[in-house]
């Protein structure tokens, strides 16, 4: 005997035509989402990053039932690096959650009952006070349940909002809620979740041990890493998200901050289709899109050939040097036409890390007497030399970066051989190395360091991290370049 | 060793401080009080509810407990086998500790009464600028279940008052007189008097940070919830003066 709510359902189409001239039509269709006809109650399903749950498609409007516990534990930021997130479900970015438009989400918030605060959840798609905040406040050991109706479609972020609320954003308490239009989103072969954020540890970026949140650094914005979902090398390596030459990838970006802006970018991609701040705004052909703090994105594109694809936030510190760096490996059929992939290979060399200078003739090259350097001046000086050229890849602790560049702390491949590592720093070097049991495929350039800056900076190197301590002098480095 | 002193309590000097909340002219004083040294110990509290068995497990009312309340005792009257009987009793509501604070003839301390004696470091009765004070606190918030250590393993501040901060949070008897509300950004609202001072939000020294979080737990429990983080001390009116 159920009336039919007719009513609910109010679509007012109106047609609208240009006074002057032209057959320009324009359809608007509204409908009062607050109205929307709830059948049903199902659980949600919630998935951790990278992951999103199944599509909604064109399911009807429900009553769903979202469970999401907040747990703060300990993790690891970078290798040897850790940290205490706090999450919602266990991670960062916490559990995605899926709904269409009209739904009403029955949300509960559960604090383990180890948890040592009270959390909260603001969630953007909320319409009402705090966005949830008031009332999901709560102890540990406690639950708190609270619903409301998804009335705008959107991807949108969740975050606590518990003060001091930089603080709990910063340990990682923020995710992605989707709200999707009536019918569903257009289908796409891959989809994934990534969300990027900013931590501030008391310790320099890959300073090891259980690293505190560092409050003042929070407020001057000095990020110590930027990451896509919550580590240093989330979406790198085995962990990278994954496509097939041809299908189509819809990526949900979201930025959790606290603070810093995203210019999000896929190396090697153009971005077919953006839905601007994750609203309806759709713009095409993109390379960056920029993505606030506290907002989210829909990207989408094709992937037409195979090959490793570097995600990236493009403000490109971020990336090479805080972390912001992640993967979208595509296997399939090359396609030459489109990309021709390496057609001869050479190495060419014309700058290395240093500051290119044009050759002075009226400069007489003095020849240098330094054979007589102290070990502790050479080691001076080789730091020096070091942190000016070598630094940004192979990072201040020697650790290198994984899967791109090399260690060159307690280096056996370093270690075994001083003349051939004299011979990659004169000349550079490309092709697979195995360091320490891992291979890496990347091209070190040509240097162009003098003889002396060459001994110092080895010197440095052999005498640092756990290195052999060899002593390499001018004229080692003499002998490695004439027999070349 | 512990045991012997535990009972003890040691005088504090009362004075006047301007706590978290307050500004200039909401200077508190605080009278001459006795302190317990330690928190109530599962030990302690065990005798209590051997003597009054209305405050074991199966027999409260529910009207004064939740259902967290001993959840980890084995049973009524027995320690689960990884709680110790020198670490702190947790999950006990605010009810039950007013109660054993009573049966010892003492009460629980007012919240700026604890704040008052909780703001000293080992050497000094106001260390709130001191930067190792509240890297301390703060580094408490990261490290897990430290319940399950034993009284005594912090450090004894200015008062001989030891574990304040580090082992867990603890119960005052008007702990939601300073309301937080669950939306924690509202509370700074120039309009709003729950927490006087937008100054507070804007605050970028650690001790703001560290003390805020004292009040939020405050501000989000109710006097029948009880936490595994949450356990408390009792105090008394010094009336030698």
């Amino acid at each position: 005997m159920k009336l039919l709510k007719t009513v609910c359902l109010l679509t007012i189409t109106s047609l609208l035509l240009t006074s002057c001239k032209s057959e320009e039509k324009k359809e608007i269709a509204m409908v009062d989402t607050a109205n929307i006809y709830i059948k049903g109650t199902i659980d949600a399903e919630l998935t951790s990053p990278p992951f999103v749950p199944a599509p909604v498609g064109d399911r009807t409007a429900k009553k769903l039932l979202v469970n999401m516990e907040i747990l703060e534990k300990e993790g690891e930021m970078t290798d040897g690096v850790k940290y205490v997130y706090w999450t919602f479900g266990g991670s960062v970015p916490g559990s995605f959650i899926r709904t269409r438009v009209g739904d009403e989400v029955e949300f509960t918030l559960s604090n383990h009952p180890d948890n040592k605060l009270p959390h909260n959840i603001d969630m953007h798609a909320v319409t009402g006070p705090g966005g949830g905040a008031t009332s999901s406040f709560v102890a540990p050991g406690h639950k708190k349940t609270f619903s409301f109706k998804t009335l705008n479609p959107g991807l949108y972020v969740y975050h606590c909002a518990t003060a001091p609320v930089g603080m709990h954003i910063a340990n990682g308490m923020y995710g992605l809620i989707l709200v999707e239009p009536e019918g569903g989103l257009p289908k796409v072969d891959k989809e994934y979740y990534i969300m990027q954020g900013d931590f501030y540890t008391k310790g320099e970026n890959g300073e090891r041990g259980l690293q505190p949140f560092d409050m003042t650094k929070a407020i001057k914005e000095e990020a110590d890493y930027v990451v896509f979902n919550g580590k240093v090398g989330a979406l790198t390596g085995d962990d990278a998200i994954t496509a097939n030459v041809g299908e189509t990838v819809r990526l949900y970006v979201g930025n959790g901050g606290p603070n810093l802006t995203s210019s999000f970018h896929v190396i090697g991609e153009i971005f077919d289709k953006v839905h601007i701040e994750g609203g309806d705004l759709i713009n095409t052909n993109v390379q960056t899109t920029s993505i606030p703090s506290g907002g989210a994105a829909i990207v989408e594109f094709k992937v037409e050939v195979p090959g490793t694809f570097i995600i990236v936030d493009h403000a490109i510190f971020r990336a090479f040097n805080k972390g912001a760096l992640g993967m979208l490996k595509v296997t399939g059929e090359e396609n030459k036409k489109l990309y021709s992939g390496v057609k001869q290979e050479g190495i060419y060399l014309p700058e290395g890390g240093t500051i290119q200078t044009m050759p002075d003739n009226t400069k007489k090259e003095v020849a240098v007497q330094s054979s007589n350097k102290t070990l502790a001046q050479k080691l001076k000086d080789g730091k020096n030399v070091y942190m000016k050229t070598c630094f940004a890849c192979h990072q201040a602790e020697g650790q290198g970066i994984p899967n791109a560049f090399p260690p060159l702390a307690k280096s056996d491949y370093l270690n075994a051989d001083v003349k051939r590592a004299i011979g990659i720093v004169l000349n550079g070097k490309t092709g697979e190395i195995t360091v320490n049991g891992k291979k890496y495929n990347s091209v070190m350039t040509k240097q162009t360091l003098t003889d002396e800056e060459v001994a110092d900076v080895m010197t440095y190197v052999y005498n640092s991290w756990g290195n052999n301590k060899t002593n390499v002098s001018i004229n080692t480095v003499k002998e490695v370049k004439n027999s070349h | 060793m512990i045991t012997n002193c535990q009972s003890k309590m040691v005088p504090i000097k009362g004075g006047n401080y301007i706590p978290l909340y307050g500004r200039d002219s909401m200077k508190v004083s605080i009278n001459d009080f006795l302190m317990d040294v330690y928190p109530v110990t599962n030990k302690e509290y065990l005798a209590f509810i051997k003597k009054h068995p209305k405050w074991q497990r199966s027999k409260t009312i529910k009207l004064f407990v939740d259902g967290s309340y001993l959840r980890e005792w084995k049973t009524d009257t027995t320690l689960n086998v990884n709680q110790k009987l020198k670490s702190p009793v947790t999950q006990v509501s605010w009810f039950a500790a007013k109660s054993y604070c009573e049966s010892q003839g003492k009460r629980l301390p007012t919240v700026d009464e604890w704040e008052y004696v909780a703001m000293a470091n080992k050497t000094m009765p106001d260390a709130r600028k001191e930067e190792a004070y509240n890297q301390f606190i703060l580094g408490w918030y990261e490290k897990p279940k430290t319940f399950n250590q034993t009284i005594g393993s912090t450090f004894r501040n200015y008062w001989r008052v030891y574990d304040l901060h580090g082992l867990v949070w603890e119960w005052t008897s008007d702990f939601n007189s300073v309301l937080i509300s669950g939306e924690s950004r509202k509370d700074v609202d120039k309009d709003s008097n729950l927490f006087c001072g937008s100054a507070a939000i804007n605050a970028t020294d650690l001790m703001n940070y560290a003390a805020f979080m004292r009040y939020a737990i405050r501000g989000s429990l109710k006097a029948r919830y009880s936490m595994r983080n949450l356990g408390f001390r009792c105090v008394k009116d010094d009336k030698t003066n």
